[in-house]
């Protein structure tokens, strides 16, 4: 069976078959969807006009039995909050199902006729077109329970109230196994193009479905175990080890004890109230409200890394899955607020309205800065949410990020690159991710050349972050096995065990080439992951950017940053050489 | 001398009455290493893998001085 691709098209409600083109034959997740979007989306298009797409691809073993902890789906496009490339991918229940159907990506293109909207259903006996009218207006939590009432048992990937305003901070939602709304596609506004498609929601039922093909069953079982003891050995990612005890936030602490946890609008190195927002902290609500709250969940079926927790209220219900490090950081300590309870109702917020919560924090840690309220008031904070819900003039703005938040308050102090806000390390303190952050083709993102673990992790070796020494080469070793990563289908999280451990990395590899049939080394992986680097920084080139987007803000290189007293002093030329071999290979 | 020790993660449980983010002020002989420290700590030495000295990442053969803050860590990373 040829795994096939389904074009939906949204300017005549079509949806037409295809065999998967040679050409993309050897794509999967962040592959497939930047393949895509190199060949068919224009990048000089307006991210919000006819001729972008969304490309949603799950990874090359996803939806396979037993690959552990391989659910991701992968969005493409073309970003309106960066107008670069984009690919953010989420877990959930997509991926598996999408996959299952036999599919290798779900292509959403063409204009809908002038406010209308639909919502999409896919069964292994096509594309149903449905009206939307009944979901529009709606926020993710009521949207996933009602189309649970119809199609119960399904994916759900949809947009809230941001989507439906096309605001360039507009996420894409799938729904986890509890079907709630939080694992998103969050960074760079793909929900503003779903919702330029006219489209409020996808339902997939995998019922009945061919299942995934995989070409060589015994070379992918036996990767597959490999890289599953690497998981359950490596002391981060067992059972009960750092992130399957304490989740993301486990990082708090820590990075704010090396300096380097953005505080006030990327001010500070450090913030008083780190402990009171840190997995730590999760974990002992978690343990004293002793109701629906957990840490170790999964965020969707097969993990067994289970980072993921549900922060219950004061009566033990589950208020929201899940406070990231990245969340408990932007809701956290960039907006000066120590109130955990006040940042599990905002994460909440931001579920429902279809937020990336990186940039919607740092935005109002931006409306912070000029003067809307003070740094640390959460009540504010957590009001502000409504202005959005109610499309005020307010709310659009904070909806559109933290440059157009910036511009309309006076702000200069600007932590972007590429028009996306920073996560949750500062580059001044730890220089090889702002690296990643001034060189990926994303905008700033840490998850695409997490240089963090050897700079901070002791986790692949040990170097010293405060140093500018040989950061160039370690982003774009990360950048390229990231793009692999990415494609597999696997959770990036893989990555540490996996670099840690020989057997896991060849397990990684293994099963990648199981499923595909693809003769496949370690060197093979980087190439392939280069490849896909090397279409997005094209897509980009053609989009206009030039080595000189690849800076960080000026800023950071006169503002001394304690507690360190860094500034970022890595050189242009440093900067440039990561990415000079896409016009010399 | 003495220097100032916080654990996090789940280094969290050897030091039990710690609450999270809190420290302890030990008394200690002059030339002390961190892996000293974490003997005396009762700390599982293969389960630290991050030290850091005053806000610095550190080795755990460095010579630590009156005053300093030493904080441990297990393997930790994430998003």
């Amino acid at each position: 069976m040829t795994r096939k691709i389904v074009r939906i098209n949204m300017s005549d409600l079509k949806a037409t078959y295809e065999d998967v083109p040679k050409k993309w034959a050897k794509w999967g997740g962040r592959g497939m969807t930047s393949a895509i979007v190199f060949d068919e989306v224009p990048p000089t298009c307006h991210p919000l006009g006819p001729n972008n797409k969304v490309v949603i691809a799950p990874g090359w073993v996803t939806g396979t039995p037993a690959a552990p902890s391989s659910g991701r789906t992968s969005f493409g496009g073309k970003s309106p909050l960066t107008g670069t490339i984009k690919e953010s991918n989420a877990g959930g229940l997509s991926g598996q199902k999408i996959a299952k159907l036999g599919l290798a990506a779900i292509i959403l293109e063409g204009t809908p006729a002038k406010d209308k909207w639909h919502y999409l259903v896919i069964t292994k006996d096509g594309v149903e077109f449905k009206d939307a009218s009944d979901l529009m207006g709606k926020g993710m939590y009521e949207i996933d329970e009602l189309l649970w009432k119809d199609y119960p048992k399904t994916a759900v990937i949809g947009i809230g109230q941001a989507g439906e305003m096309k605001l360039s901070n507009a996420g894409i939602s799938v729904n986890d196994p509890e079907n709630k709304p939080g694992r998103y596609a969050g960074r760079g506004g793909l929900g503003a193009v779903f919702g330029a498609r006219g489209i409020k929601a996808i339902v997939i039922d995998d019922d009945g479905g061919p299942g995934v093909e995989i070409a060589n069953k015994e070379l992918f079982e036996e990767g597959r175990k490999k890289l599953a003891d690497a998981i359950m050995e490596h002391g981060l990612t067992k059972k009960d080890g750092g992130l399957n005890a304490y989740g993301t936030d486990v990082l708090m602490n820590i990075v704010n004890e090396a300096g380097g946890l953005p505080t006030r609008n990327f001010s500070a190195g450090q913030f008083e109230g780190a402990a009171k927002i840190s997995g730590e902290a999760i974990a002992e609500v978690v343990e004293k409200r002793d109701g629906e709250g957990m840490t170790g969940h999964g965020c969707h079926p097969g993990c067994i890394i289970q980072c993921s927790n549900i922060y219950p209220d004061e009566s033990g219900k589950a208020l929201v899955s899940c406070i990231e490090y990245e969340t408990a950081f932007s809701l956290g300590s960039n907006c000066g607020i120590d109130d955990l309870e006040i940042i599990a109702r905002m994460t909440r917020e931001c579920n429902d309205l279809g937020l990336d919560t990186i940039e919607a924090g740092n935005s109002i840690a931006i409306a912070m800065e000029g003067g809307l309220l003070e740094f640390g008031d959460a009540e504010g904070a957590l009001k502000l949410f409504d202005e959005i819900r109610n499309k005020t003039p307010m709310g659009r703005i904070l909806g559109q990020g933290v440059e157009a938040t910036a511009k309309a308050f006076g702000v200069h102090r600007v932590p972007t690159v590429k028009g996306q806000s920073m996560p949750a390390y500062e580059p001044r303190a730890i220089k090889g991710i702002g690296v990643t952050y001034a060189t990926t083709p994303m905008g700033a993102d840490h998850t695409s050349g997490y240089t963090i673990a050897p700079e901070i992790a002791g986790v692949s070796g040990k170097l010293d972050p405060l140093t500018d020494e040989g950061k160039a080469d370690l982003s774009l070793a990360f950048q390229a096995s990231t793009a692999f990563i990415d494609s597999s289908g696997y959770c990036l999280f893989i990555a540490f065990p996996v670099l840690d451990i020989q057997t896991g990395f060849e397990g990684m590899v293994d099963s990648v080439a199981g499923v595909m049939g693809m003769d496949l080394t370690g060197d093979d992986a980087i190439a392939l992951g280069k490849d896909v680097l090397k279409m997005e920084r094209l897509f980009n080139e053609r989009a206009g950017f030039t080595k000189e987007d690849d800076r960080l803000p000026e800023f950071m290189r006169y503002e001394k940053l304690p507690p360190h007293d860094v500034v970022w002093s890595m050189t242009d030329e440093e900067l440039d050489k990561v990415f000079a071999w896409v016009h010399e290979d | 001398m003495q220097v100032e020790v916080a654990v996090f993660a789940t280094l969290m449980k050897y030091l039990p009455d710690l609450p999270v983010g809190g420290s302890r002020y030990i008394e200690v002989d002059p030339g002390v290493t961190p892996a000293d420290l974490i003997q005396i700590l009762g700390l599982p030495a293969e389960e630290v893998k991050i030290v850091i000295r005053n806000h610095v990442l550190t080795e755990l053969d460095e010579v630590v001085e009156d005053g300093d803050r030493i904080a441990f860590a297990p393997a930790i990373a994430g998003g």
